[in-house]
This record gives C-alpha cells, structure tokens and sequence, in this order.
C-alpha cells in the first residue's frame, strides 16, 4: 500500500498547484458560508420573535440550523464532486502518464486506491472549511454535537462513493470535461431518484428511492446512525472502485 | 535477456503484429526499425505489460510478460513515445515520485535521483517545472525516469523524435553510454540512428519482422559481391559498346552494366565474382586502353536502401529469413 499512498500524495500535489483545488475551496467556503450565516440569521429572527410573543421554549440549534445547512450542502456536494474527480484518470489517458503507472511494479488496486482516496482527502478539506463556520455555533451557542459529527460523517461517505463513481467515469475518457458533464449527469440521477417514492410507493419506486444517494444522508444529519445507511454508502463505494478496476483492465485489452 | 516467439497482437480491425519472433542478448543495443505503423509501438507496449499480446510469449529476463508481469515491471525502464511527465511537478519531484513507484527505498532515494540527474544532464534544472522544460530536456527526464532504477532492460520508443540535431547527438551518446549495463531496445524510423547507435537491427513492417541481423551483416548480406561505380572518359574513337566489351574481359567482373553516356564520358556499373575484388584490374584495364578513369566508387547499400527493398519488395530477398539476433540469454 505503499504505492497507494506515493500515488495519492502526488495527486494532492497536482490538486493544489492546478486552480482547481483553490476554485473548489473558494466556491465552497462562500456557499458554506453563506447557508451557515443566512440559518443562523434566521434563527436569531426567529427566537427573537418567539421571545417577544412569550412563547419561551429554547429553539434547537440542531434542528433549525445543522440539519437544514448539511442538507443544503449534501445536495450541492453532489455537483462539486464531479469537478474533484474528473481529472483522476482522464488527464493521465491524455498525457500519456497512464503508460508509466501501468508499466511500473504497482498494482492496479494500488492505483485506483491512491487516486480515489486523494479525491476523498480533497473532499475532506472542503468539508473542514465548512466545519470553521460550524465553530461559531459551539461559540456562541450549544447544538448537541453528536448530529453534528454524523452530519459530517454521512457528507464524508456520501461523497466518497459519488467520488469512487466519478473516478470509474473519468477512465472511460481522454477528456476532463467529458468526465465532469457525465459526472454531473449521474449525480443528478442519483438525487432526483429520492423523488420517486413522492408520488407513488410501488416497490419499484422504492427500490429506487433506496438507491437515491441522498435519502441516505438525512439520517444522519439527524443524529441517527443507521447501518443500513452505511452498508449502503460502503457499498456503493466497493461498486465504483470495482467498476474502476474493470474498466482499467479492459483498457490495456483494448488500449 | 528478451525471448519474443509467435507474438501475435490484433486489434477490432487490424493485426498490429503478426507471429513475430526474435531474441535480444544480455548488454546489447537493438534497433527495431520499421516504417509508421508496423507495430514497433504494440510490440514494445507487450513487452513492458502494457498491454497482453493475443497470442504467443514474450519473456523478459525469464519472467513471461504475461504471467509474472510484476517481476518484468521491475526489471524494465520504458521511455514511450511522448515522456510519461507531469508538467505541473518539478523534475526532482517527479524523479522521486517515479523513485518511489518503483519501488527504490526510501533511503537511497535522494542519491539516485542525483546520480540519474547527473547521468541525463538534467541536474541543474531540478527546481524546474517540467511544463516548462525544452523538448530536449524534457526526453532527458522521460530517459532518467527509465533508468532510475537500474533496469537491465531499457526499451525506448523513438528516443530522439521530435528533437533538434543537436539534442540528437547528444542523446544517442547518452544512450550508447547506458550499453553495457542495460539490454537496450529502441525503436526508430531513422536509419541513420541504427547505424550510429545500435549493434544489432530487427527490422519489422506491416507487423512481421522482415530481417533480423547485425548493421554490418546487414548490408554486406543484401550484395554480396563487390559493387563499383565507374567512369571513364574515352578518346572519341571507342564507344560505349566497345569499353562494355573490353571491360568484360576483365578477369574477376561478372556483369557490367551500362549506365550513363555524356559526351565521351561513359558511366558503369560493375559487379565483381563473389569473393573477390576486380577493382584493381578494371583501373588497369581501362588506363592501358589509352581511356581515362575519372571515377571509381565502391556502390554498397547504405542501410537506406536495405530498408526499403526489405519493407518494399519483401519477396525480392528471399536470402533473409529472420533469425535470432543472438543465442539464448
């Protein structure tokens, strides 16, 4: 695994001299930014006038301002994601440099392990910039912070496994862009199917609700830690690794 | 050192190599020559298990490419056609990382980025991105990645394309330098660089190989006989009839042939009996017969020519079967 890692540290060495990890970051520090204040804004709104009408039950920061933030940014995540993944294989189809992974001592597994846990990591420090905003929560108030860690966890799995979907997209072409609209393309599919089970509840719609990226994550942003939801986001991990490696091998077939 | 027997690669449309077979020994210098498009590409992609052939075996230092793709990983250094770089890593960086992947430990890393860097003339552009490195530099770099860790095979393909002269001569020297302790493979549709560079020649088109032989063999076996260019300046009285007649009866002359009339200025072809030279009688002959020999030249086949009859009209040499270039490794 030692070559996974020599891999994924070369990765995020290309992420941060490239604009694209500074574009992510910046995009993504704005937006979280943004929710967290217009949520806390309201918030403040709102229990100001709760208080005035002397209804004086303590308003939940959890539910007023965790919950819909990390639901909002769920759904965003899902259209940033494509951008961290579609270079992972394509540009390297396009330089060339797929000739000298593939004909060095190193496993395919090792490969694909390093490129997608590189994109992973990259995820993650979006997600830490977004956790700064959450600091001031814990400042200036007291949000129980158990949803609050398995909101980040389920943002964390969810993106790893759209992240392991765009890595195998992105070794079907030479082209980034290409692996970004199909990426995006695919996220959207996976979101608009939580809406199958909203105006039926045939097994069929709920079988595709269950494979709806999304309906996954509420759960946790709730607190709640479901295996169910977590087989779930594991397994899609496995599928798109698998399908990686499929499509890497079939490339030297083909190739 | 590398056993290659029926190798056979298709495509969905096309036969890229078709059952080629050849050996390379231990320290010697290759040249795999052909046109674009004969399969010089596939067949070096089989080798460093890029891509598994579809049918035969290929062997690099015993280990089959097919089977044990791992062990001829390690003991091979590939230059592909376009150096495998990244543009937005310096040059050290990068030698490091590919250090890394192949597996050099940790520990010797840093001295044997050095030592390559010094080895490829690429020392004093280690802070460089290579994006922004010459063309030059940037197959030094492709070339120090292959030898980083001391393979015993370096294939190369097409080392020298797409540089200015100089950058040629210098990584040809580079590249004879490394003889010796790698088995070199390189691939080429420039004549000229098989015979300044390579000891041995397998020639390959429309994927078969068509010749396997050294530089020298090479041309020698194509004529084997003593060729000469001829021409002579006649005293207006003899014609050109005359002077083929005379130059018949030469001892040691198998055929002439008539070639060019200027003036009184006749122009032959002579070929000697195999094993012998007539030169020396052809001067005299013609000197004694009160005619002036303007010129004399020896009419071998450059390897140019070689290449062309055997790419062209292999039907024409059936004197050249392949052969393996050497014995077992």
């Amino acid at each position: 695994m030692r070559n996974a890692w020599t891999i994924c540290r070369r990765e995020l060495y290309s992420y941060f001299v490239s604009p694209i990890a500074w574009v992510l970051l910046t995009v993504f520090a704005f937006l979280g930014g943004y929710f967290t204040y217009a949520a806390s804004a309201f918030f403040v709104k709102d229990s100001l006038e709760s208080q005035m009408m002397g209804q004086g039950f303590p308003m939940s920061i959890n539910d007023r301002i965790v919950v819909p933030v990390l639901s909002n940014i769920a759904v965003i995540a899902l259209f940033l994601i494509p951008l961290l993944a579609m270079r992972l294989f394509a540009e390297e189809k396009r330089q060339g440099t797929i000739e000298l992974l593939t004909t060095s001592p190193v496993h395919d597994l090792e490969i694909i392990l390093g490129k997608w846990l590189s994109a992973v990591l990259m995820y993650g420090a979006l997600l830490v910039l977004l956790f700064a905003d959450f600091t001031f929560l814990f400042i200036y108030g007291s949000p129980d912070w158990k949803p609050v860690a398995l909101g980040f966890l389920g943002l964390l799995l969810q993106g790893a496994s759209i992240l392991s979907l765009c890595t195998f997209i992105s070794t079907l072409t030479k082209n980034q862009i290409v692996a970004a609209a199909v990426g995006f393309a695919l996220s959207l599919i996976l979101f608009v199917l939580s809406w199958a089970t909203a105006f039926e509840s045939s097994a069929v719609s709920q079988v595709l609700s269950y494979i709806s990226i999304v309906s996954h994550f509420d759960s946790f942003s709730r607190g709640v830690l479901d295996s169910k939801d977590i087989v779930f986001y594991l397994s899609m991990i496995f599928f798109g690794l698998f399908l990686t490696a499929r499509s890497l091998e079939s490339l030297r077939w083909r190739a | 050192m590398i056993q290659v027997e029926g190798l056979t690669k298709r495509y969905a449309r096309h036969v890229a190599v078709d059952n080629i077979s050849f050996a390379v020994d231990k320290g010697d210098i290759v040249g795999f020559l052909g046109p674009n498009g004969a399969g010089k590409t596939t067949t070096m992609r089989v080798l460093t298990c890029f891509m598994p052939p579809t049918a035969g075996k290929a062997t690099v230092a015993g280990y089959d490419v097919f089977e044990k793709p791992m062990e001829v990983k390690k003991r091979i250094g590939y230059l592909p056609e376009t150096p495998p770089v990244y543009p937005e890593m310096e040059t050290g960086d990068y030698l490091e990382f590919v250090g890394r992947l192949k597996g050099i430990p940790t520990g010797d890393l840093k001295r044997r980025v050095s030592e390559v860097s010094e080895r490829c003339a690429i020392a004093d552009v280690q802070k460089k991105l290579i994006g922004k490195l010459s063309k030059g530099y940037r197959q030094r770099v492709g070339l120090a990645q292959a030898i980083i860790h001391n393979p015993d095979v370096l294939i190369l393909d097409e080392p020298t394309s797409g540089l200015d002269p100089k950058q040629i001569i210098e990584t040809r020297e580079l590249i004879k330098n490394l003889a010796g302790e790698h088995t070199i493979i390189l691939s080429t549709h420039i004549l000229s660089e098989v015979e300044a560079v390579c000891q041995k020649v397998i020639i390959i088109s429309k994927g078969k190989v068509v010749a396997t032989d050294t530089v020298e063999h090479l041309t020698h076996r194509m004529r084997g006989t003593d060729t000469v260019a001829l021409e002579v300046e006649t005293d207006g009285v003899a014609g050109q009839s005359d002077v083929l007649q005379r130059l018949e009866q030469v001892p040691g002359v198998s055929k002439v042939l008539f070639r060019n009339a200027a003036d009184h200025k006749l122009t032959f072809e002579i070929e000697s009996l195999p094993g012998q030279s007539a030169r020396p009688d052809v001067a005299r002959a013609v000197v004694n017969s009160g005619w002036s020999l303007l010129e004399m030249r020896s009419l071998n086949y450059s390897l140019e020519e070689v290449f062309l009859q055997l790419t062209g009209a292999e039907a024409s040499v059936p004197a050249l079967e392949p052969q393996a270039v050497g014995g077992e490794q």
